[in-house]
């Protein structure tokens, strides 16, 4: 069964937060294994598994980017693993400078522009998914999302230069 | 198919099998210790005679003989300071390379040789014993008083824990319970309970913080409280600090000060002690006035010390800040904003501290809420919890996993199986493969904590996997497996995916962190990321590099007379330059040098490629041609 299916929400790339929530909630009060203590160790086991599947759906369909990808491997676009060098040049070269800006970046201000330009261009990207996943450009739709992960990653470095940043300050 | 069962007229059927039993909720302390029983959704710690709900976590073995559990245990420290224990919790599931955290702060004596492959055991009384003894005795003195306040038996309960505390001390907690003849229903962590308290007892709702400050852990946890949901969106802590810390600060000054007076003091398990408890005493009198004195003797030898709360908070200033920044970090894991927060719940007696509150109320933007007292409160939550278990309630309670999980890769990297802030219970898998060919063998080595590399992270259990089939590098899949229940506790297996090799662990390590693997973990993870990712990418480059360079000789070895003489000497040329940058640190020098490499080898793997499907066409069988390529 998959993620969407089990959490009885359509395979689609929009999912509300809340419509999420409300269904994830619903299972959990069914399954959580706080609702099996005083039954036997059969339906204990069971409902440890389906829990521990509730979640693992929960969790891959909450981040916008990570269930863009799950939908798209679905759909049958295969992505290289995550940290997997990039084969491709633009990309490569965008990549590249951006870490670079992001290495030379002295202050929390700069810092804090150049995670804000990423997060920007990362919604933008998200947005722009629906319309490449409408016509099922599979060499599109793998592009993009080797970028946005691109993207989400870097915005996680910034988060980590900024600390530094502020640590050095002190 | 639901079977019917069929009752007497009149007589109700029990819903649960041991309802005569009671099930309890208990905050086991690191400084004091509480038990608590809800009925109806009401929830009330139980009071000794004297009305006190709080039982100091503090063993006694008299030399007389028996034990003694809380404020008797205390009275004796002062005549058999050998015979008596406290703050054992630090030591739950604790081995041989954590006590230098601990050196100082417990003056035990711990017992020779344990420790190694086991967890410490402390000489106490001239017997060793082990911390889940001890904390079982504790256990025992709490279960009798609710026996006695309840006048029923009580066999179960649900206990708390640090969120942050690993599965060691987890797996310590639930045998000790065991000893004292309690069966856990469940472990909860401390903040989630107290959340619980709040939420069920006074139905808030929204985003929430707990703030956490025991005698010797620090817990921040974030939650979503809506409609019976407790969601715990993200936590992080370091369960070695707390208010002993602050004891410890104030206890320092005062031995300097006698030094300074000219008191020559040995330093010894009675002098500390003394020093420690009237630090203690100077701490607590600060919470609600400017100044305080105190009189310290050891042996014999009196000195008198004032204490003024502005030189205190200067002493303890670098503890508090460092729980705001474990705070700040978990609100950034779940992507909020500090001005989000409906409410900030304070826990611990350590909170008492108005520099603590202060912070806590600055970094918020409100004051914290404390409607229940804050050394009840987790207790309180248990006890609701525990009715909720028992009794079935409507509350659904839903937890994350501390840290991440994963295991070593080549080259010491972390690959995270499960990251930190996942909500369990939670299974997750992920496929890794052989690195030569005719590996037979894979080791799996299980680790704990947010670092890049493995020598930086907690190490939790090791295995193999044996009986791998030889295939070429690659080609196997092998797949990891990591179980997390709804106690925290985790299970890995792994198996090989062709042929169903398969090994299972149960991960139980023997002991826990030290201090520097804790600051490490907890508190450095941000402040390293920037440099664990650079050196991440090095040795993955340098792996990488290697990997290719065994697959070339493979190939030669195969395949080398496809090569003009001129053509393997280049092949030859790229490929000692790449092997002398791998052993430099520099990640650009080593993939240009493996771009290289790959430049003057593509036309020789496309002539292999050739062969290898002439040869396939000519009839060679798929067997021969897998034997020949594993040579």
């Amino acid at each position: 069964m998959d993620h969407f299916a089990r959490l009885g929400l359509p395979a689609a790339l929009d999912i509300e937060a809340a419509a999420l929530d409300k269904a994830y909630f619903a299972l959990q009060r069914r399954w959580h294994p706080d609702r099996f203590v005083a039954k036997p160790p059969e339906e204990r086991a069971r409902a440890s598994v389906e829990a521990a599947a509730l979640n693992d759906a929960y969790r891959t369909l909450k981040d916008p980017l990570s269930r863009a990808v799950y939908l798209a491997e679905l759909n049958g676009v295969k992505l290289p693993g995550d940290g997997k060098t990039i084969d491709d040049p633009d990309l490569l070269t965008e990549v590249m400078d951006a870490r670079e800006e992001l290495h030379e970046a002295s202050s929390v201000a700069e810092v804090d522009a150049l995670a804000k330009f990423a997060r920007e261009d990362l919604e933008k990207g998200l947005l722009d998914l629906g319309r490449l996943f409408l016509a099922n450009d599979r060499g599109a739709i793998k592009k993009a999302l080797l970028r946005l992960r691109y993207l989400d990653k870097f915005a996680e470095e910034a988060r980590a230069r900024r600390t530094n940043l502020e640590r050095s300050k002190k | 198919m639901t079977l019917l069962e069929i009752h007497e007229p009149g007589e109700t059927p029990l819903p649960h099998a041991g309802e005569d039993s009671l099930a309890v909720g208990i905050d086991l302390g690191t400084t004091n210790s509480v038990v608590a029983i809800a009925r109806e959704g009401k929830p009330a710690a139980l009071h000794d005679e004297t009305g006190r709900a709080l039982v100091p976590s503090v063993v006694a073995y008299p030399a007389v003989g028996g034990v003694l559990v809380g404020d008797e245990a205390r009275l004796l420290a002062a005549t058999e300071p050998k015979n008596v224990v406290s703050s054992i919790k630090r030591l739950m599931g604790r081995g041989a390379a954590d006590l230098h955290a601990v050196a100082g702060v417990l003056p035990y004596e711990i017992e020779a040789g344990t420790g190694q492959i086991d967890m410490v055991k402390l000489r106490i009384g001239g017997k060793p014993r082990s911390p889940v003894e001890v904390s079982a005795e504790i256990l025992k003195a709490l279960r009798i008083r609710a026996e006695e306040a309840l006048e029923k038996p009580v066999e179960r309960a649900v206990i708390t824990v640090p969120a942050y505390f690993d599965d060691a001390a987890r797996t310590a907690t639930r045998d000790a319970a065991r000893v004292a003849g309690l069966e856990v229903l469940r472990l909860v962590n401390e903040p989630t309970a107290a959340a619980l308290a709040y939420g069920l007892d006074k139905g808030a709702e929204g985003l929430y913080a707990v703030y956490d400050l025991g005698g010797g852990t620090f817990d921040f946890s974030l939650l979503r409280l809506e409609k019976g949901v407790f969601q715990v969106l993200a936590t992080g802590g370091d369960t070695a600090l707390g208010g002993d810390d602050f004891d410890r600060a104030v206890a320092e000054r005062l031995l300097a000060e006698r030094k300074k007076d000219g008191i020559a003091d040995r330093v010894d398990e009675t002098a500390v002690k003394a020093a420690l408890a009237l630090g203690r005493q100077m701490k607590e009198q600060l919470s609600d006035r400017d100044q305080t004195s105190g009189r310290l003797e050891i042996a014999g030898t009196p000195s008198f010390h004032a204490l003024a709360l502005a030189d205190f908070e200067a002493m303890i200033a670098a503890y508090v800040a460092r729980t705001l920044e474990i705070s700040r970090r978990v609100l950034a894991d779940a992507g909020m904003d500090a001005r989000e927060i409906n409410g900030v719940v304070l826990v611990g007696g350590s909170t008492r501290v108005p520099l603590v509150r202060a912070k806590v109320a600055e970094m918020i933007g409100k004051p914290p809420l404390t409607d229940i007292d804050p050394d009840e409160v987790v207790a309180l939550g248990a006890a609701l919890q525990a009715e909720a278990l028992t009794g079935g309630g409507d509350t659904l309670l839903l937890d994350v996993t501390p840290l991440s999980l994963g295991i070593e890769t080549m080259g010491g990297i972390v690959e995270k199986i499960v990251p930190r802030n996942t909500p369990i219970p939670v299974q997750l898998a992920q496929d890794f493969t052989t690195y030569q060919d005719g590996q037979s063998a894979m080791a799996i080595h299980v680790v704990q904590g947010e670092r890049e590399m493995v020598a930086d992270c907690r190490s939790l259990a090791r295995f193999e996997l044996l009986g791998i089939p030889p295939m070429t590098a690659g080609a196997a899949r092998i797949r990891v497996t990591f179980a997390v229940d709804a106690d925290g506790l985790l299970t890995v297996s792994a198996e090989e995916r062709t042929t169903g090799a398969a090994q299972r662990v149960e991960v139980k390590p023997s002991y826990g962190l030290s201090h520097d693997d804790m600051a490490d973990m907890l508190y450095d993870s941000m402040d390293n990321a920037e440099a664990d990712m650079t050196l991440r990418l090095l040795t993955e480059a340098r792996v990488e590099a290697k990997r290719s360079v065994l697959a070339l000789d493979a190939a030669l070895a195969n395949d080398g007379s496809l090569l003009s003489a001129e053509e393997r000497g280049a092949i030859d040329t790229a490929r000692e330059r790449l092997e002398a940058v791998v052993a430099g640190d520099s990640r650009d020098e080593i993939n240009a040098a493996a771009e290289a490499l790959e430049a003057v080898v593509k036309p020789f793997a496309e002539r292999r490629m050739d062969r290898g499907i002439r040869e396939a066409l000519s009839g060679m069988s798929v067997g021969e041609l897998e034997g020949r390529v594993g040579e």
